[in-house]
C-alpha cells in the first residue's frame, strides 16, 4: 500500500444553517476510494448522500474535516483551484438533472467541452458520441422541456461523461429509468469502469443497481453505517 | 476564452428573446428620449436666435410698462406726438414708426383667414428691412387719412388667394373693405408656430381708427444709424419720453427700451430654460429606462443564478461566467444604444419639421445618452451575474 487513495474523506462534517435552526447533515464521514473503484452509495432519504457527493465533486465545501484528492487537501484550496480540479477530474450527474432550459440536448451535452476549450466541430462530434452512448442520438435537437424525465436523466449522464472525467459522481442516475433502461446504463458504466478505469461513485436506492458496483457504502443519519471495504479489511 | 464567451453570450441572447428584447427596449427608450428632447430644445433656441438676427442689429423697440411682456401696472400708451418728438430730438434715428396690432379674420370671396393686422407707417418697413415683392408701400395720403389699403404677407396670400393675383383685390376685414396694394417679400421664416409671413400690414391710422378705435400706439419701432450710436440714441430717447410722460426725477421709467441684443437675450433665456426642462424630462426617461433594465435583470436573476450554478458545476471558471455575462450585457446595451440613436435621429427630424424649428444635431448629447444607457445595461446585466458567479456552485444551483 504505497499509493495514496484517489479520494479520502477524514471526519468530514457539514452543517447547514446557523443557530437553533442549524442542521448537521454529515456527522463525521470517513471514506477512502481508490482509483478504478465502482462504489454504490445507499441509505435512507435525508441521510446525507447527496451532501457527501457535492463535497466530493468540489461543488460544496465541508464544515470541518479533511478532503484529500490524490493526497491534496481540497478543503484548503481556493475557489479557482477547486474549480480547476472540478473541471479536470469530475463528471457530475445531479439528482435533479440540472440541464439548461431552452437548450438542445446536444448543446447541453457539449457545455462542459466549451469550458475545456474544444472548437465547435470537435464539441459536436464528442457530444453526439456521448449522446449515442446513452441511446439519445435521435433526440439531440430537443430541449429539456421536450424530453421525458428518463431522457433528461440520460442527457445529464452524457454531459457527465463527455469530458472523460477521472471520477464520475452520479446521484441516482437511474432513478427515473425503467429497469431495462437502468440496466443499459449500468452496463455502460460497468464497461467504462472496466475498460478505461473510470472511478465511479453512484448513489442509488435500488439494490439491483447497487449490485453492479464492487462495493457498497451505506449512510445513516450523516454517518457511514456500513462499508463492504471495511468489512473485507 | 473570449471566443467561447461570445458563443455562449449569443446562445443566451437567442434563447431568451423576451428578456433580450426588454433589455434592449429599455436602452432604446432612454437613449432616444434624451437625444430627441435635447435636440428639440436646441432647435428651438436656434430658431429664436435666427429670428432675432433677422430683425437687424440696429433696431430699437419701445413699449409701455416697465418690462417686456405682459404684467405690471397699466402704463399709458404712446401718442403720435411722442414719435414726432423722438424724430425731432434724437439725431441718429433713421426710421421710426408707431405700431398698433390687432387680430382679425380677413375674408376674400369664399376664403377667410385669421391673422394679425399690423398698423404702421412706411418707416416701419425701412426699420425692419422688409420689402414688397410686388405692388407698393403706402402713399403719403393713404397714411395721413388712414385709407383702407394693405400689404399682405406670403402666408396670407397663399391662404386667401391661392393662385390668383392679390394685387388690386379687395378683402373684407371686420366691418370694412380693404384694397391689397402690395405683397410682402417672404422672410421664409416660420419658427415655433410663429409664422413671420402670416400678417396683414395697414397704415397705422387705418388700424387705429377702424380696428382699435383709439389713437393709442402700442409700440414704437425705430432704427438708428449704426451700432455706435445705439446707446446714445437709447439715452436720448429715454430722456424725451420721460419728459413727455412727465416722470419725476426720482421715479422709474414707465416704458421700456430694448435693442435687438436685449430682446435676443430675453428670448434665448426662455428657450434655455425650456431646453433644461426638456433635458430634465429626458433624464427621467433615461432613469425609467434604466429601472426597466434593472427590473428585467433582477427578475431573471433566479433563473440565471441556477444557470450559473450549472455552468460552474460542469467546469466553468468564475472568469468564464463573468466574461460571458459581460459580453451579453455589452452586446444588448450597445445594440439598444445604436437603435436608440437611430430612432432619435428619425424622431428629431420628424418633430423639428412638425414644430418648424431647425434640426440641430448634437454629437455630445448622442454620446452621453448612449454612454449612460449602455452603462446602465452593462452594470445591471453584469453585477448580479458577478454575485452569482462567486457563490459555491451548489448554492447557486439551490437558489430560488
Ligand atoms: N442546502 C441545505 N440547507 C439546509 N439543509 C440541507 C441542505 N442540503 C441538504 N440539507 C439537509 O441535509 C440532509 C441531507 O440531505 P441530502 O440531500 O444529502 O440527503 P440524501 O441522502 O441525498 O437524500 P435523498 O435520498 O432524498 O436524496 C437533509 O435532511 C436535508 O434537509
Ligand atoms: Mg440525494
Amino acid at each position: 500500500m504505497s499509493l495514496p487513495p484517489l479520494i479520502e474523506l477524514r471526519a468530514v462534517t457539514k452543517v447547514f444553517g446557523e443557530g437553533p435552526s442549524a442542521f448537521q447533515a454529515l456527522r463525521g464521514v470517513d471514506l477512502s476510494v481508490s482509483r478504478g473503484e465502482f462504489v454504490a452509495i445507499m441509505g435512507p432519504s435525508g441521510s446525507g448522500k447527496s451532501t457527501a457527493m457535492n463535497i466530493l465533486g468540489c461543488l460544496d465545501t465541508p464544515s470541518a474535516g479533511a478532503y484529500l484528492y490524490e493526497g491534496v487537501h481540497v478543503e484548503a484550496l481556493d475557489r479557482g483551484q477547486r474549480a480547476r480540479l472540478r473541471r479536470r477530474h469530475f463528471g457530475f450527474v445531479f439528482q435533479g438533472y440540472n440541464l439548461l432550459p431552452r437548450t438542445s440536448a446536444l448543446e447541453n451535452t457539449a457545455l462542459p467541452l466549451i469550458y475545456r476549450g474544444l472548437r465547435g466541430p470537435a464539441r459536436r462530434k464528442a457530444a453526439l458520441e456521448a449522446l449515442d452512448l446513452v441511446g439519445l442520438s435521435a433526440w439531440a435537437r430537443h430541449s429539456p422541456a421536450e424530453l421525458s424525465g428518463g431522457q433528461q436523466q440520460r442527457v445529464a449522464i452524457a454531459r457527465a461523461l463527455v469530458s472523460n472525467p477521472t471520477v464520475l459522481l452520479a446521484d441516482e442516475p437511474t432513478g427515473n429509468l425503467d429497469s431495462e433502461m437502468g440496466r443499459g446504463i449500468m452496463d455502460l458504466l460497468t464497461a467504462l469502469n472496466a475498460r478505461s478505469g473510470l472511478t465511479i461513485l453512484m448513489v442509488t436506492h435500488e439494490p439491483d443497481m447497487a449490485a453492479y458496483a464492487h462495493r457498497t457504502v451505506r449512510f445513516r443519519d450523516g454517518r457511514i453505517a456500513a462499508d463492504d471495504a471495511r468489512q473485507a479489511a | 476564452m473570449l471566443a467561447s464567451a461570445i458563443v455562449l453570450a449569443f446562445q443566451a441572447i437567442r434563447r431568451n428573446p423576451a428578456r433580450s428584447f426588454l433589455t434592449v427596449l429599455g436602452v432604446v427608450i432612454g437613449v432616444a428620449a434624451v437625444i430627441t428632447m435635447v435636440t428639440l430644445g436646441r432647435g428651438a433656441s436656434r430658431a429664436v436666435a435666427d429670428q432675432i438676427s433677422s430683425l437687424g442689429s440696429n433696431l430699437v423697440v419701445v413699449r409701455p410698462g416697465q418690462r417686456m411682456g405682459p404684467g405690471g401696472e397699466r402704463a399709458p400708451q404712446f401718442r403720435a406726438a411722442d414719435i414726432q418728438a423722438i424724430r425731432a430730438r434724437v439725431a441718429s434715428v433713421t426710421a421710426i414708426s408707431g405700431v398698433e396690432t390687432a387680430g382679425a379674420t380677413v375674408v376674400y370671396r369664399a376664403h377667410n383667414w385669421s391673422t394679425s393686422i399690423v398698423g404702421v407707417d412706411n418707416d416701419y418697413f425701412r426699420a425692419r428691412q422688409l420689402r414688397v415683392a410686388s405692388g407698393r408701400l403706402f402713399s403719403e395720403a393713404e397714411q395721413r387719412s388712414g385709407r383702407p389699403v394693405c400689404v399682405v404677407g406670403e402666408t396670407v396670400r397663399r391662404e386667401l388667394f391661392g393662385a390668383a393675383d392679390p394685387l388690386g383685390a379687395r378683402v373684407r376685414v371686420k366691418g370694412f373693405s380693404c384694397d391689397v396694394v402690395g405683397l410682402l417679400t417672404s422672410t421664409g421664416q416660420a419658427s415655433m408656430g410663429m409664422d413671420q409671413d402670416d400678417l396683414v400690414i395697414m397704415p397705422l391710422k387705418t388700424v387705429q381708427r377702424r380696428l382699435a378705435g383709439s389713437n393709442d400706439i402700442g409700440q414704437i419701432v425705430l432704427s438708428v444709424r449704426d451700432q455706435e450710436s445705439l446707446e446714445r440714441a437709447k439715452a436720448e430717447l429715454t430722456q424725451v419720453l420721460r419728459e413727455r410722460r412727465r416722470i419725476a426725477r426720482n421715479e422709474d421709467d414707465n416704458f421700456n427700451v430694448m435693442d435687438t441684443r436685449q430682446i435676443a437675450d430675453a428670448l434665448t433665456g426662455t428657450t434655455r430654460i425650456l431646453t433644461l426642462l426638456l433635458g430634465a424630462v429626458a433624464a427621467v426617461s433615461l432613469v425609467v429606462g434604466g429601472i426597466g433594465i434593472m427590473n428585467i435583470m433582477l427578475v431573471s436573476v433566479t433563473e440565471r443564478t441556477r444557470e450559473i450554478g450549472i455552468r460552474l458545476a460542469v467546469g466553468a471558471l468564475e472568469g468564464d461566467v463573468l466574461l460571458q455575462f459581460l459580453v451579453e450585457a455589452v452586446t444588448l446595451s450597445a445594440f439598444g444604444g445604436l437603435v436608440g440613436v437611430a430612432l432619435a435621429a428619425v424622431s428629431s427630424i420628424v418633430l423639428t419639421r412638425m414644430m418648424a424649428v431647425p434640426f440641430a444635431f448634437d454629437p455630445a448629447i448622442n454620446a452621453v445618452a448612449f454612454g449612460v444607457a449602455a452603462a446602465i445595461g452593462v452594470v445591471f446585466g453584469y453585477v448580479p451575474a458577478r454575485r452569482a458567479a462567486r457563490l459555491d456552485p451548489i448554492v447557486a444551483l439551490r437558489h430560488e
